[in-house]
């Protein structure tokens, strides 16, 4: 006898999938041998694909930009001719599939009810990508797998870009589908200035290629979630398409962990951009430890209020006065939106330079620097206060005047690493922090908040913590204590610290 | 008065923002939405430059467009004729317009040729199927919203630019000058758009009715700042200053001139000592755009 169990249908993602945007695999696959190994890379993925007979294929190309949120293609069936405005010289792409709009409209729910905003597009002849385009068609040519696609809004960072990801994983879930996801985008994007013949074709930095190279090694491991977290350091250090967002998108859509079975199907380069075809397998026996830890995050929270910025930002004394006539307001007309708090300005807009205001932080700040300190390594004061808090920089053990380390240094002049004593150099730091302190006008009691970093948590945290407890026991200070890969001068510890303020400022 | 200049000479430029908000609310045939009213202030403005630019015999509109954007080299639209439906990828619920506009080929070949005598990469755009980018479209149409002249269309190259805005910005005044040399060769009276807003950082949410204006305003003082410096320094003929300024202007104020249309047209026009005309500025989703017109007959006879 068998017996069965009613279960909800979950969906789930079978295949997790990097791919490249460049129109040459579809358009002249034999175009030179990095396009013809992108093109059969490209077939490999589509022959996993045929395998696994999945329900439906979600896109998030980093080609299809918006910035009023993120947008969703719901044209039920897209039909239109296609020409990229670069590569127009390649010909063509005819396309008409099918969407999965009820699908879709999952997401765009999941996505406003995670903090973002997200609307559907279903508009005859709306310009769809090239990227996306060029993986469908790669994908499925016979256009019989629905899909999804979603948009790469410009402005969006690390955090929403995972939240839309994850969004699409609460549909994907929820669906009870068997669901392939992919991000479409380059590695590198520094394309060459001039076309060059694909058959000369490399790609167009070492530093690039170099960085590419290494992130494929941790994508082959199937170290998705990883690779997602490197994200930042990559486009710091090579020409990131679209910062790696792609990959920040792919990873949350998958389940943000490391339990796949990797495989780089190609990697080569096309007109100097650099071009992999990667596939990720779920597997659990897979699984490896996650190489950082960045935040995780849910709901987004950012500056949805602009709109009416202007009437937050308005001075409070200056009455708004109605014109001397005014016209009847037409009956329709919404009632005035309750001013949300004022949004931060973007960090990049500057005003000019001959008539930048000074600072809301040089305005009301005053920085403390002390000579019972040792000198700071940086453009930076000791401390500074605002109001009736201290915020003091990173502190470390060296001596005021000799720039001597108690407990030694943890390296010589070439780097070769040294016996230390840290709890020697914890107590020279909580004594340097005691002298700012004590400049500024307070005390130890009244440190309110440390961050503590080490150089080698497994090493020397027990005896940093038997040191902090003796000075810190009576004073509860909330802590938290990170290891880090080193620190600017050669020591094991340093404490940044947050106090209240005594006396005026 | 009608004034004739002699053939071979840009008769007027203009810079000539392409939010489609301007072409949404004039509720033209071609464009499918229908809105009640906005940015008056800027429509105005296209209308007073418009009135200008109809006292001057023209023969073809050059438009350099931030919204073709290429990296390989620039491209120029190089067929007769193009048409079909142009639907913004970013408000495609305020443009979906059907276009239907003749280019001046010998001139685009032109361009094409003095550019790469330059030393400049320029590839002519010949697919047939090519659809032609929003923002050339939206600013011809403000400026010249009868189509009764061909245009050439330039896109926007932004390889250089990695490289650094000064590096970007001398691409833009060497095809400028390029530009100029091949409207001379050709005997055109050329009048020239540069299709850019000046600060560009948008919201990313709009409001209910898009043309609601009680919610439109500069994303950011700091944008208004660069706005009016630059604006001030080209209505005082100081164009040069304002090609100086440019790559500060480009980060601080996340302007759209990073892809290179108002360098092009300064350099093309010879980066005029004399003040160009203020038709216009307001916002559009948090961007500052100004319409501005230089006028070399003008200046002469002053």
């Amino acid at each position: 006898m068998t017996t069965s169990t009613a279960r909800t249908p979950t969906g789930s993602v079978e295949l997790a999938l990097l791919l490249p945007r460049m129109p040459h695999p579809l358009l002249c696959p034999d175009g030179g041998p990095g396009v013809r190994r992108l093109a059969d890379g490209y077939a490999a993925a589509r022959a996993q694909l045929d395998a696994l007979k999945p329900d439906l294929l979600v896109i998030y190309s980093v080609g299809w930009h918006s910035i009023l949120g993120h947008l969703l293609q719901s044209d039920p069936r897209p039909t239109w001719t296609h020409v990229d405005e670069e590569f127009h010289a390649l010909g063509a792409i005819d396309y008409s599939f099918p969407v999965d709009v009820p699908f879709t409209e999952v997401v765009i729910q999941r996505a406003t009810a995670r903090g973002l905003a997200a609307r559907g597009v279903n508009y005859r002849g709306f310009p769809i990508d090239t990227g996306t385009l060029v993986a469908k068609q790669l994908l499925d040519p016979s256009s019989q797998l629905p899909v999804a696609i979603v948009s790469c809004n410009v402005y969006a960072d690390r955090a929403e870009t995972i939240i839309l990801g994850k969004a699409v994983r609460d549909a994907i879930l929820s669906s009870g589908k068997r669901v392939v996801v992919a991000a479409v985008s380059n590695l590198t994007q520094r394309l060459f200035p001039r076309p060059v013949p694909l058959t000369e074709d490399r790609v167009s930095s070492r530093q690039d290629d170099e960085w590419n190279q290494k992130l494929l090694e941790i994508f082959a491991e199937g170290r998705l979630e990883d690779v997602s977290q490197l994200a930042r350091t990559f486009a710091a250090q090579a020409r990131a398409d679209a910062r790696l967002k792609g990959v920040w998108w792919l990873a949350a859509a998958a389940g943000a962990h490391n339990g796949y079975r990797g495989e780089v199907l190609a990697y080569a380069p096309v007109q100097g951009a650099g071009c992999a075809v990667v596939s990720l397998r779920p597997d659990a026996s897979a699984a490896a430890q996650l190489e950082f830890d960045e935040d995780d995050v849910d709901i987004f929270r950012g500056d949805r209020g602009v709109l009416a910025g202007g009437e937050a930002r308005a001075p409070a004394a200056a009455p708004t006065r109605a014109p001397p006539t005014p016209a009847p307001a037409p009956a329709s007309a919404a009632p005035a939106a309750a001013p949300p708090a004022a949004a931060a300005p973007p960090a990049a807009i500057s005003a000019p330079p001959s008539v930048a205001p000074p600072t809301a932080a040089a305005r009301s700040s005053t920085p403390i620097s002390t000579s019972a300190a040792p000198a700071p390594v940086g453009a930076y004061p000791h401390a500074r206060r605002v109001g009736d808090l201290l915020f003091l920089s990173g502190v470390g053990p060296r001596q005021p005047g000799t720039n001597q380390i108690p407990g030694g240094p943890v390296r010589d002049a070439e780097g070769r690493p040294l016996p230390y004593d840290v709890a020697a150099q914890t107590r020279a730091v909580i004594e340097n922090v005691r002298r700012i302190l004590e400049a500024a006008g307070s005390r130890l009691e009244d440190i309110l908040d440390v961050t503590v970093f080490l150089i080698d948590m497994d090493r020397d945290f027990a005896a940093y913590n038997a040191v902090y407890n003796e000075v810190f026991a009576s004073i509860g200070a909330t802590r938290t204590t990170l290891a880090i890969s080193a620190l600017p001068t050669p020591i094991a510890v340093e404490l940044k610290v947050l106090a209240a303020a005594r006396g005026p400022a | 008065m009608s004034t004739a200049p002699a053939p071979g000479q840009i008769v007027a430029g203009a810079l000539a923002p392409h939010p489609p908000h301007l072409v949404y609310a004039e509720n033209p045939p071609q464009n499918e939405p229908r809105a009640e009213c906005g940015w008056e202030v800027l429509r105005w403005g296209y209308e007073r430059l418009r009135a200008d630019l109809q006292k001057k015999q023209i023969d073809v509109i050059i438009v350099h467009s931030p919204h073709w954007k290429t990296t390989q080299g620039t491209h120029v639209l190089a067929l007769p004729q193009f048409q079909g439906l142009s639907v913004d990828p970013i408000f495609p619920h305020l443009f979906r317009y059907q276009y239907d506009l003749r280019v001046d080929v010998e001139l685009a070949h032109a361009i094409v040729a003095e550019g790469r005598a330059a030393g400049l990469e320029l590839q002519p755009m010949e697919n047939p199927k090519f659809r032609v980018d929003y923002g050339s479209i939206i600013s011809c149409h403000m400026t010249r919203p009868t189509w009764d002249l061909p245009i050439v269309a330039i896109s926007s190259n932004r390889a250089h630019f990695d490289f650094g805005n000064e590096v970007g910005e001398q691409l833009q005044v060497r095809l400028g000058e390029a530009t100029r040399r091949a409207v001379e060769r050709t005997g055109r009276r050329a009048l020239l758009l540069a299709s850019n807003s000046l600060s560009h950082r948008h919201f990313t949410v709009e409001p209910a009715l898009p043309e609601d204006m009680t919610h439109e305003h500069i994303y950011h003082h700091g944008q208004y700042l660069w706005d009016m410096r630059m604006i001030n320094h080209l209505r005082a003929g100081r164009s040069r200053q304002a090609l100086a300024e440019m790559p500060d202007f480009i980060d601080g104020a996340i302007s759209e001139c990073k892809d290179g249309s108002l360098t092009w047209l300064l350099s093309a026009l010879g980066f005029p000592a004399y003040p160009a005309e203020l038709y216009g500025y307001g916002t559009v989703i948090g961007t500052g755009n100004a319409i501005m017109g230089w006028d070399p007959a003008r200046a002469e006879a002053r």
